[in-house]
């Protein structure tokens, strides 16, 4: 931003050479300015028009599946299992029943190890070698390729019971659901003032009531948070459950054998030659995405409430 | 009940004692859990690492290099599928970077304060969306457009250019390389958006106002200013895009073709790992063909590693900024 000087003469006396060099240097710099004003303006185009391409493309998406998906809702959708192909009146209820299954117990898992893992990073040791460790590849893992974390758990399960199974998927989106806990536990329970604890202390607690009833007590909404944030994430994956829970055509609560699940459901049926298949698979995934957007607006306002008070 | 001092502190000597153990006792058990993603990760290498052994040791170090794929004479090579992926990434964060800058930039400097959070939040919810989400939008409704509007339109400017022209031949399939480069630059813009977003917000105001102050224009503070201020940060951001690039599956299985070829232009069908190991392991029969594809997700998980590590180590040096008084 080499603005030229305008005063380079130090003469009193405004002689006509003066007045023409001073002319010349206002033009240079009002084109300087005017070139300046100029990259700003296209900068700043630039930068609002990279913002609209970002919301045209989320509203363009989302009006696809409204558009595409919205026919596929019927009673149907929900109560009925996945049809063969051409068939008439094939719903995707057994696969919302497994995914529903699935990612309930994944939760059910992840969420004390995850909590726990968050208290010891925070509370314990927060500048060991050991935690700083952790934290590090518990942020690698958060966007490790999903697919390797399915052939994983593939050759550690499937290859060894000899089949696929809901219990196998559930441990592919718990190892993806831990680290986001983890993570967002570790961040909530670090911003509890310190002088809570010190007080619950000064009363006599041992460290573990500390940790439990107060800090992790006082940041009760940003692990729920969390929870859900990780509870989204989960429920979109597909590629970890294509090697370990596969699939299922038919109504089956055991966990112990293959499980239908809307994410490899819509993958297969969208991949399919058959209209039918492929319409069903709009329907899923229209009720995915707004399961998952839906968890993340709830996650996010409610969060934003209780950090407020 | 006996109150004699000498019991009362033998009764109390015993409590802190149990209380001791049960704060040793929680201590552990957390740090148990703590371990659990370093188990894992271990797990994740040497259970890769024994399953990709047969192929390893059959084919060496050339299988990261050769072209092979011959599911019926057993030979396999991972360099198309490595092409692939790399190839998709490259294209997905060329195309995504500067679009990331413009909505950081937007959203820190010239978005109206009462859009910031809303704005903000939609952009993280595109991120929210699953990926598989966006294969189906690329197959469906991408492909066709991209084949019958884009494909032609660059094939008619870039593809006439003398050398990158190569890179724009072929027939308009609306699949292939390229398309499944653009719906990964959409996939990730979101990501590398929020950490630069971010990273933005912890320059110091006083810097951002001292400029102003000069005169300077809001373009030449984000240029001069903000992004020397930041580059570590940014550069973190775009490498974690990388990283989600580099291993993302679905959306990039719908749109790549799936064909196992090289091809020298970007309009042609390709494959990358994720999507050879979606297509094909479902089917493998034990053996080359199985652990040639766990070699290559071996190589996937070093890769996104290696990526994600230089991410991270930078995104910490620019967080310890943060602290500094300017």
């Amino acid at each position: 931003m080499s603005v030229p000087s305008a005063m380079t003469s130090t003469s009193s006396y405004p002689s006509q050479a003066h007045t023409l060099k001073m002319q010349a240097q206002e033009s240079i710099n009002m084109s300087l300015y005017a070139s300046r004003k100029r990259t700003n303006l296209i900068g700043l185009f630039l930068s609002m028009s990279a913002m609209t391409i970002g919301l045209v493309f989320l509203l363009w998406i989302l009006a696809i599946l409204f558009f595409k998906g919205f026919s596929a809702f019927s009673l149907d959708l929900f109560l009925n299992k996945t049809p063969g192909p051409d068939s008439e009146n094939g719903g995707l209820g057994n696969a919302i029943i497994g995914s529903l299954m699935i990612v309930v117990s994944c939760t059910l898992i992840s969420t004390p190890i995850g909590v726990m893992a968050g208290i010891y990073l925070s509370e314990y040791g927060q500048k060991s070698k050991f935690s700083e460790i952790t934290r590090f590849l518990n942020d690698i893992m958060l966007s490790a390729p999903s697919i390797v974390i399915g052939l994983f758990v593939y050759a550690l399960v499937v290859v060894n019971v000899r089949h696929f199974s809901g219990w196998a998927g559930t441990l592919a989106l718990t190892l993806i659901a831990i680290p986001v806990v983890v993570r967002t536990t570790e961040n909530m329970l670090s911003l509890v003032p310190v002088s809570l604890r010190e007080a619950a202390f000064a009363l006599g607690a041992p460290k573990w009531k500390v940790s439990l009833t107060i800090v992790l007590k006082a940041a009760q909404s940003g692990v729920m948070t969390g929870v859900l944030l990780a509870l989204a994430r989960v429920s979109g994956e597909t590629a970890p459950l294509l090697f370990t829970a596969l699939n299922n055509p038919f109504f089956s609560f055991d966990m112990n054998a293959p499980m239908a699940n809307l994410p490899v459901v819509i993958f297969q049926f969208a991949m399919s030659p058959y209209q039918n298949w492929v319409d069903l698979a709009w329907g899923g995934a229209l009720l995915i995405t707004l399961s998952v957007l839906g968890l993340n607006i709830f996650a996010r306002t409610f969060f934003k409430e209780k950090v407020s008070v | 009940m006996n109150t004699s001092p000498a019991n009362v502190s033998a009764a109390y000597a015993q409590k802190i004692r149990a209380q001791y153990l049960q704060d040793f006792g929680f201590e552990k058990l957390t740090m148990i859990f703590a371990a659990t993603t370093l188990v894992a990760l271990l797990g994740i290498i040497i259970s890769l690492f024994i399953s990709a052994w047969p192929a390893l040791k059959q084919f060496g170090i050339p299988f990261f290099y050769t072209v092979e794929w011959d599911i019926i004479n057993s030979e396999f090579g991972g360099l198309i599928a490595i092409f692939g992926t790399v190839v998709t990434a490259t294209i997905a964060i060329v195309i995504a970077v500067p679009l990331s800058f413009g909505i950081a930039v937007f959203l820190t400097e010239t978005c109206p304060m009462r859009l910031r959070r809303p704005l903000g939040t939609a952009i993280e919810l595109l991120a929210a969306v699953p990926s598989i989400i966006y294969g189906m939008f690329g197959l469906f409704v991408f492909a066709p457009i991209f084949a019958e509007y884009i494909q032609p339109a660059i094939a008619g400017t870039l593809g006439q250019l003398p050398v990158i022209g190569q890179l724009f031949t072929g027939a308009f399939n609306g699949i292939g390389i390229l398309a499944a480069g653009l719906i990964l630059a959409m996939m990730i813009l979101p990501f590398i958006a929020s950490v630069m977003r971010d990273v933005f917000e912890i320059v110091p105001p006083i810097l951002k106002e001292s400029a102003y102050g000069l005169g300077c224009t809001t373009w030449e503070v984000v240029t001069h200013i903000v992004l020397p201020y930041t580059k570590g940060g940014v550069v973190g951001g775009v490498m974690l895009g990388l990283g989600r690039a580099l291993g993302e599956t679905m959306a990039v299985t719908f749109v790549i073709g799936n064909a196992h070829k090289i091809s020298s232009s970007l309009f042609s069908p390709g494959n990358s790992i994720a999507s050879t190991l979606a297509n094909e392991f479902g089917e493998a029969e034990p053996g080359l063909h199985y652990s040639s594809l766990f070699a290559l997700g071996l190589a996937l998980f070093l890769i996104t590693f290696v990526v994600l590590s230089l991410a991270k180590w930078m995104l910490i040096r620019a967080e310890n900024k943060k602290g500094f008084k300017t």
